[in-house]
């Protein structure tokens, strides 16, 4: 059995991007600088680069979601690619077509890049598996498995404020058990020498041997957040409490939210992240979510710079395999 | 008819012989074996010279996919695949569309199964009407039309009331009743409850699932003294489980599907829906305790869990492909695997193919005895072969050991005496 | 290997002149990664020129993108100044096809409207494959297209002149 992955081709170059694991330090800093080099897009008057003049992105969206679909969006079309969103949740897939049938008539219209979100974990890696060779796939979320671009984008906003990677100490908290990005996230920080990984959730949300992902579990948030330099919050889901994972929001809250109190336990310069949206008083207060510590709204604007990286990275080298192959 | 097979290893482990002998065969019953009996002249002789001659296998579980499922495989390809494979009874779990509930259907699998001639396809009845776990099946009724026991084919019964009574009832007629080791609400899941799915996100099923239901159905097999086989166990703690309750004396005996002795939950990495099985494939302690179970005889029987699936099925993100392995083609020269990995000997492999199975059915059957139906495979130990798709004889494709270089190949099949299959 | 400390006198002068003639008294230089930056950066300091210098890597702007992809070390492109007005002079080390004068034109002009571009250019090896010409050249080199013409900084400028085999 080889240990070649799908997502990079035989030079080791990311021809996909699906997830965070197995990727080299190498891997993770090309797009970490690709993105610090367009992040100034955004100031310039006119905010586009020519680079992906003339591709074609297809947002493929199995699962609503506006606001990641909108931040691809709005990468792509910073590097002056065509756009088509296409929101599967409510066209064909109800009417019967499989996944192969969707994917074969939509590289019939000549696109170059498919953004895939998709409710299954492996989503993502099964298109990249089955779609025309010409064509990049980028995971913008399937099931719990995966989130890379937002992780990407976590890391890229604590490198900025954090550089000294390996004397860093993380905490995340919340539903370790369903979230892609919190997967993620870790192989990230793993990958860049991050110093200490703390998972903070009650058992029901952590999966089982979840140190095995090289994280420290933990189910005391005052332990947890002790001296840490970065604190990112997750999404709590409101149908978990009908899964009986939690009995309340309000018990959650008390237990795990992130308010003023707790957030003084981390070192005095932390940061606090969440990958939004957030749920007011159920994860976080308020005055923490919009406090001086936090740099939430900072990953938001982070976030097209990094998608714009990988998207030009990943379709350069496709390019550039193609030219090799030729 | 009158054939001999010469010159054969003959490993027929009901009698715990291991001899090279010539076994002759007549009017589709084993009429003797090394000395020729008397007036014996053969029409057919085979030779088996570096063969190894036992009796035919006895798959405890093998899905046909009719009634109902006809695009996935037939009862005419599946039993022709069985075969190739050295198989000569195939049991069938309730679970078709609709699901063997009422004699019709019996009467129905028996004239396709007749007509395909080529396995002795043996049914299970449901335990309750439709495998709805609410009201009981007419098993009385199935038992009577040739249902060799009762199932809940895969869809265990939630409610303990229920399935007390469907216990006591069967237990009333002394059928045999073949239960899946799952709980229900536990069952959720993707994959094993461990390392691999938390990395790769799947929803997993705990050890606790499995073990949770056995250890209540060993309490009502206490109180009942009902026969009760336990269908593919998955995990070591399962296997403890069935170990005590044996030496306990309960009646319950226990069978693995061959591939849960071979792979692991590392083989799911890169999310391949090809081991996408139910029960979900474990840890490597799992798999060496299964293994063990097997040698002690505490799982009395390898069967093959032969699901055969169209490609659409398993062409989707995993979560969204259909559980399941094709595995008529592979049964024994997997089964063999475990002599080469030295984990039994070849004749307690061949056991658990044969007599184990048939004794767990209170069938006579599965064995070279004088009188015995002759079903008989003959294989070729050393015969080395790679699993590629286009070799496998079931319709369906879908399995994970697609380029394993394997050891052991059938080389003709007898059902009764009559040769239902010639390789090379 | 050849210092390039005598072709940037011989470009500072040229520059010089150059604004003089045309009344500009306070360009802003943009240096194109790598080498133009390290030449730009010599140049405002001869000229006396106040504004900071910008830098820019043309490297999202390549024309040849569907062939190479984006350099795996691209840096950010930084003009710490008002594009809109501005007389601008470019700088870069080796003019060659012009391709990525081009491409530079491009990007400073998604920063603003300039008044004016000059561009200024160490080596001009000829072999343009689109019409763009330098205002100020530092020297001009006749070299078959098998040699590779580099700076090497950022210390001690130097050219080094290598034919690829």
């Amino acid at each position: 059995m080889s240990d070649y992955h799908i997502q990079l081709d035989r030079q080791d170059r990311l021809v996909h991007f699906l997830t965070v694991e197995g990727l080299t330090h190498r891997h993770l800093t090309e797009i970490l600088d690709t993105a610090e080099s367009l992040r100034g897009v955004a100031e310039r008057r006119i905010k586009k680069l020519p680079t992906l003049h003339g591709k074609t992105v297809v947002n493929l969206f199995f699962e609503a979601s506006t606001r990641t679909r909108t931040t691809f969006e709005l990468a792509a079309k910073r590097l002056s690619a065509d756009v088509l969103n296409l929101n599967i949740a409510t066209s064909s897939a109800v009417k019967g077509e499989s996944l192969l049938d969707t994917l074969r008539n939509i590289e019939a219209m000549q696109c170059d890049m498919f953004v895939v979100r998709h409710e299954q974990s492996g989503a993502a890696e099964f298109i990249a598996r089955h779609v025309k060779p010409h064509i990049a796939v980028l995971n913008a979320g399937d099931g719990r498995h995966a989130h890379p671009t937002q992780a990407m984008l976590d890391v890229f906003t604590i490198r900025r404020h954090k550089p000294d990677f390996p004397n860093l100490s993380v905490a995340i908290v919340g539903d370790i058990l369903h979230s892609r990005v919190a997967r993620s996230l870790i192989h990230a920080l793993n990958i860049l020498g991050a110093g200490e990984i703390r998972v903070i959730a009650p058992r029901t949300l952590l999966p089982a041997q979840v140190e095995t992902l090289g994280v420290h579990p933990c189910h005391d948030p005052r332990q947890g957040l002790r001296d840490v330099d970065v604190v990112v919050m997750l999404r709590l889901q409101r149908e978990r409490m009908e899964g009986a994972l939690l009995p309340s929001e309000a018990e959650f809250f008390q237990r795990y939210g992130l308010t003023e109190e707790r957030l003084a336990l981390a070192k005095p310069d932390a940061i606090v992240m969440h990958p939004a949206p957030i749920n007011r008083g159920v994860e976080i207060d308020s005055r923490v979510a919009d406090g001086p510590q936090s740099v939430i709204l900072e990953q938001v604007t982070n976030g097209i710079a990094v998608r714009m990286a990988i998207m030009s990275i990943t379709l350069g080298h496709h390019a550039r395999s193609t030219e090799e192959n030729a | 008819m009158r054939t001999v097979i010469q010159g054969g290893r003959i490993i027929d482990p009901a009698r715990r012989m291991d001899t090279v002998a010539d076994l002759f065969i007549a009017e589709g019953k084993i009429a003797g074996l090394g000395q020729t009996p008397d007036g014996f002249v053969a029409d057919q002789v085979i030779a088996a010279h570096d063969r190894v001659v036992c009796p035919g296998l006895i798959d405890l579980c093998a899905r046909l996919r009719e009634p109902g499922q006809e695009h996935k495989a037939t009862i005419a390809s599946e039993s022709a695949a069985a075969a190739a494979g050295g198989i000569t009874t195939l049991v069938c779990p309730p679970d078709t569309e609709p699901p063997i509930d009422e004699p019709a259907v019996v009467e129905w699998i028996r004239r396709r199964a007749k007509a395909a001639g080529q396995a002795r396809v043996l049914t299970l009845g449901a335990l309750t009407h439709r495998l709805r776990g609410e009201r009981l099946a007419e098993m009385a009724a199935l038992q009577d039309v040739g249902c060799i026991g009762v199932s809940d084919g895969g869809h265990p019964i939630a409610n303990s009331r229920v399935l007390r009574r469907a216990l006591e009832y069967a237990a009333t007629f002394n059928l045999t009743v073949f239960l899946t080791p799952l709980d229900p609400d536990l069952g959720h899941g993707l994959a094993h409850e461990g390392q691999v799915a938390a990395r790769l996100g799947l929803s997993g099923i705990p050890v606790a699932a499995e073990t949770g239901s056995i250890a209540r159905n060993l309490e009502l097999v206490r109180d009942l003294g009902v026969r009760v086989h336990f269908g593919r166990l998955s995990s070591a703690r399962a296997v403890d489980l069935i170990a005590r309750a044996q030496a306990d004396g309960l009646p319950v005996t226990a069978d693995v599907a061959v591939h849960h002795l071979h792979l692991t939950e590392i083989d799911l990495i890169g999310f391949d829906s090809r081991c996408h099985v139910r029960p979900p494939l474990r840890g490597l302690r799992d798999k060496d305790t299964l293994r063990t179970g097997v040698a002690a005889g505490v799982i009395g029987a390898i069967c093959s869990d032969h699901q055969p699936h169209e490609p659409d099925a398993k062409l989707a993100p995993f979560g969204d492909t259909e559980p399941g392995i094709s595995g008529l083609d592979t049964l024994l020269a997997l089964s063999l695997r475990l002599v080469r990995d030295e984990a039994l000997s070849l004749p307690a492999v061949i056991e658990r193919l044969t007599w184990g199975p048939a004794r767990i059915l209170g069938l006579d059957r599965g064995h070279l005895g004088v009188g015995a139906i002759a079903d008989v495979c003959i294989f070729d130990p050393d015969a080395e072969w790679r699993l590629e798709p286009d070799v496998m004889r079931s319709r369906g494709q879908n399995s994970p050991f697609t380029g394993w270089e394997l050891q052991g190949r059938v080389v003709q099949t007898l059902l009764e005496g009559r040769s239902v299959f010639a390789g090379r | 290997m050849g210092n390039a400390e005598f072709l940037i006198e011989a470009l500072t002068g040229q520059l010089r002149e150059l604004l003089t003639r045309r009344g500009i008294t306070d360009p802003a230089l943009v240096g194109i990664h790598t080498g133009g930056v390290w030449i730009a950066e010599r140049l405002r300091q001869r000229l006396g020129i106040t504004t900071p210098l910008g830098q820019m890597d043309i490297a999202f702007y390549r024309d040849d993108f569907s062939r190479i992809g984006v350099h795996p070390q691209v840096r950010p492109s930084e003009l710490p100044f008002d594009v809109d007005n501005r007389h601008i002079v470019l700088v870069d080390d080796v003019l060659y096809t012009g391709r990525t004068i081009r491409a530079a034109l491009n990007e400073l002009f998604d920063y603003g409207r300039p008044a004016s571009v000059l561009l200024a250019v160490l080596v001009d090896r000829g072999g343009r494959e689109v019409p763009i010409e330098a205002n100020a050249v530092g020297t001009r080199l006749q070299l078959p297209a098998s040699d590779q013409i580099e700076l090497i900084g950022p210390d001690h400028l130097q050219l080094r002149i290598q034919t690829v085999p």
